[in-house]
């Protein structure tokens, strides 16, 4: 983003505001006589160099991971690369017995994110708003999760869930032979499993985004509708949530990533073994290592994007149209 | 916003500075993208007495021993090594663009496969004229596993370890189990164990290479040493009949294996044979790093996996074996002659086990007087086998093992009357992995 505004402004900067066509000639020359080529190079200079940078880093890798997601190659040598047009899409689609359970995971992922840590937040946010004491320890403790890495939530989860030593099953005594609970490698609990971890990190997220959202709403709201007589809940659903509207898109667009971009926690708790397979760990299985399946990997990113794609344009569109209203 | 003559002028000696400022900045970070790719070259010139070897020798154990080893070569021929040690995982998934890049003269890896597919990439340095003077120190098996596909030596073992069932002395002899030899007595003692309170086979496969083992040890036992070779090399199909015995056979000891195994590491299924709650485990000798108390180590016994067809008897060890190879183009290549010659040596060997004393030595020639019973065990069964396979990620495409074989296998153990399907699976993918170069 910062790029976008730095590479407007040598444009914009010579060119006059066009409300101010009364001072025109004044500006243009003051214009002139401030940009000396001195200050021209700078600023090409400060345009160039972060564009270089993000086409660099941003577009021609993308555009190389497309290109190659048409290819396979096995990363030695790029005359090794050989152009096979949609096979490693076909087969994606077709014989991967992993790809479709880790489409259906990450929207598993996203539909748990948003329907339970999500309300629980608020919720949470609603609470702690009321300056009830030690407001502030509690806004630390439910913060917490969020400032652990996410390898550091998988490490201590999967400690929990240990099928032999974990918290759980010792409480439970479910590890002897025959009640065996296993957590992290039944392919029906561990997915649910590891949102459990996930949901506990993110409910800290979404009560900071509403408490946040919730200071700036206007006190004089709360005063009216409570002379009005409205009871804590009607306060709430028609005054203060409607309020809310700039945090839940906030909140949605953090959601959606976070379900797209789940790897982290899942490769720590299980390598994402049958059950908890993501998009992101099979693209990562299959570059990264000694497997180098380069070309097919890419093709599994290449749908990761367009997935995240189809979300984040509706949204951009539709917020730039607001923009351009306001 | 109203601007007055004299507004734009003022802040703008503070602006220009600041521009200037930041300029300076971007010229400084565009002069440090050269610096930091030069570190990326290799700053080793061709220094006749410095060789660079690249280690994946990590741990404390086996790197202090390989240090006392190059120290020793030191001393023989006046040679530094100059070791370059890298995280032993990091050093595996970084080895295809590690030999491409810079890399330094000699190199850790593999035996078999794996050392095959790079010297078939070139990326890999024939080294027949060492192998002129450490040939005899080597029975055939290890030469057959130092071969590329053209027939010329890329490797040099040094060390080696088993794969076999572990037991407790003390429980086999408190309940009166023998150590079976054949399927049938295997199966009768898994009942017997299960009877007795036991879990017969301890079994984690949560880093999803031990189920790779069991596979292992089922088909080149069933089915022999040359099947099992040409299943990995992606040549018999994965829906032959053979195949699906190997899987029959594993889903007949399979309920006698530990429960609960997708979300247990080694280690952990390691400790239930340590507290003797399990009766065996089959794992590589690494296994025995779990028995950290002297009587409990002492205690510890193994066995080659049972045989299943009499044809093939147990005439197949898998022993996974480490050793090295030089890079494409080694800056020092009389050195590095020099260098493998003496890691071909028995002399080598000995001092690597004096520090590391949980493999055994690859050449025959090594003095095996130091050995441990465990040791010598190992050693025997290791010299005595026929053929040696070198564990399914290095005897196979390590793509194809772990995108396809890691999650099927683990599926399988899940749910093992699903195979059927999953063998078509399992083959339509290898088919198009073999099929690209």
């Amino acid at each position: 983003m910062s790029t976008d505004t730095t590479t407007k402004s040598p444009e914009a900067a010579p060119e006059p505001p066009p409300g101010a066509a009364s001072k025109k000639k004044a500006v243009t020359r003051g214009h002139r006589r401030l940009l000396t080529r001195r200050d021209r190079i700078t600023l090409a200079l400060m345009a160039g160099v972060p564009t270089v940078l993000h086409v660099a880093l941003v577009w021609v890798t993308a555009l190389a991971s497309i290109a190659l997601a048409f290819t396979t190659w096995d990363g030695i040598g790029f005359d090794s690369i050989q152009w096979v047009g949609l096979d490693n899409f076909k087969q994606l689609f077709t014989d991967n017995p992993q790809f479709w359970p880790a489409v259906q995971h990450n929207v598993v992922w996203f539909v748990v994110l948003i329907l339970i840590p999500t309300p629980f937040g608020l919720f949470l946010a609603v609470q702690l708003d009321k300056k009830i004491r030690f407001s502030r320890v509690y806004q630390t403790a439910y913060f917490l999760p969020v400032v652990i890495s996410m390898a550091c939530i998988g490490f201590v989860w999967q400690l929990v869930y240990n099928p032999d030593t974990g918290l759980i099953n010792s409480i439970i005594g479910a590890n002897k032979p025959g009640h065996y609970i296993d957590w992290i490698g039944n392919p029906s609990l561990n997915l649910w499993a590891v949102l459990i971890a996930a949901s506990w990190r993110h409910t800290g997220y979404m009560m900071i985004l509403y408490l946040a959202g919730l200071k700036s709403v206007d006190p004089s709201l709360r005063e009216a509708a409570a002379l009005d007589g409205a009871n804590e809940w009607q306060t709430f659903k028609s005054v203060i949530f409607p309020t809310l509207r700039p945090t839940n898109t906030v909140v949605l667009v953090v959601t959606i990533i976070e379900s797209l971009r789940a790897f982290d926690l899942v490769f720590v708790f299980n390598k994402g073994a049958q059950g908890t397979e993501l998009l992101s760990i099979l693209v990562t299985n299959n570059i990264i290592g000694e497997s180098s399946r380069i070309g097919y990997g890419s093709a599994i990113a290449v749908v990761l994007l367009v997935i995240s794609l189809a979300v984040i344009i509706p949204y951009l569109v539709a917020t730039f149209r607001k923009e351009r209203r306001a | 916003m109203q601007h007055t003559p004299s507004g734009p002028s003022l802040p703008s000696p503070s602006r220009r500075s600041l521009l200037r400022g930041i300029g300076g900045a971007a010229v400084l970070a565009g002069a440090g993208i050269p610096l930091l790719s030069a570190c990326g070259g290799s700053g080793a010139s061709s220094d006749p007495k410095t060789v660079t070897l690249g280690s994946n020798a990590s741990d404390a154990v086996p790197k202090k021993a390989f240090t006392e080893v190059y120290a020793a070569f030191k001393k023989q021929s006046g040679l530094t090594v100059d070791v370059n040690t890298k995280d032993h995982n990091t050093f595996q998934e970084q080895i295809n663009s590690y030999l491409q890049g810079t890399p330094d003269d000699v190199f850790n890896w593999f035996a078999g496969y794996r050392m095959q597919f790079f010297a078939a990439k070139k990326l890999a340095t024939p080294i027949d004229d060492v192998w002129q003077k450490i040939g005899d120190n080597f029975p055939d098996a290890m030469k057959k596993l130092s071969k590329g596909e053209d027939g010329k030596y890329y490797f040099v073992p040094l060390t080696t370890y088993p794969w076999a069932i572990f037991y407790r002395k003390s429980v086999f002899q408190q309940h009166g189990y023998q150590v079976p030899t054949t399927w049938d007595q295997l199966v009768a003692l898994c009942k017997q164990m299960k009877k007795d309170g036991l879990v017969p086979i301890a079994f984690g496969d949560k880093d999803a290479w031990p189920a790779m083992g069991t596979f292992d040890q089922i088909n080149f036992r069933l089915n022999g040493y040359d099947f099992h070779v040409q299943l990995m090399a992606g040549k018999a199909s994965w829906t032959d009949a053979k195949v699906k015995a190997v899987f029959d056979h594993w889903t007949e000891i399979l309920p006698y294996h530990q429960d609960g195994a997708m979300g247990r590491t080694w280690q952990d299924a390691a400790q239930t044979l340590v507290s003797k709650k399990a009766g065996m485990y089959l794992l590589g000798s690494f296994v025995a790093q779990q028995f950290t108390n002297k009587a409990d180590l002492d205690d510890l016994d193994f066995f080659a996996f049972p045989e299943i067809n009499p044809a093939y008897g147990q005439d197949t060890v898998e022993a996974p074996t480490d050793g090295f190879m030089v890079s494409k183009a080694p800056k020092n290549h009389a050195g590095v002659v020099k260098l493998l010659e003496y890691l071909g040596s028995p002399d080598a060997e000995e001092t690597y086990l004096k520090t590391d004393p949980s493999v055994v030595a690859a050449s025959s020639k090594a003095d095996t007087s130091s050995y441990s019973v465990l040791q010598k065990k190992a050693f025997e069964m290791i010299s005595g086998a026929k053929s040696l396979t070198q564990f399914m990620d290095r005897d196979s495409r390590p793509d194809f093992t772990s995108t396809v074989m890691q999650p099927a296998l683990q599926k399988f153990i899940q749910d093992p009357k699903g195979v059927d399907s999953q063998l078509s699976s399992i083959e339509r993918q290898k088919k198009t992995i073999f099929a690209s170069a």
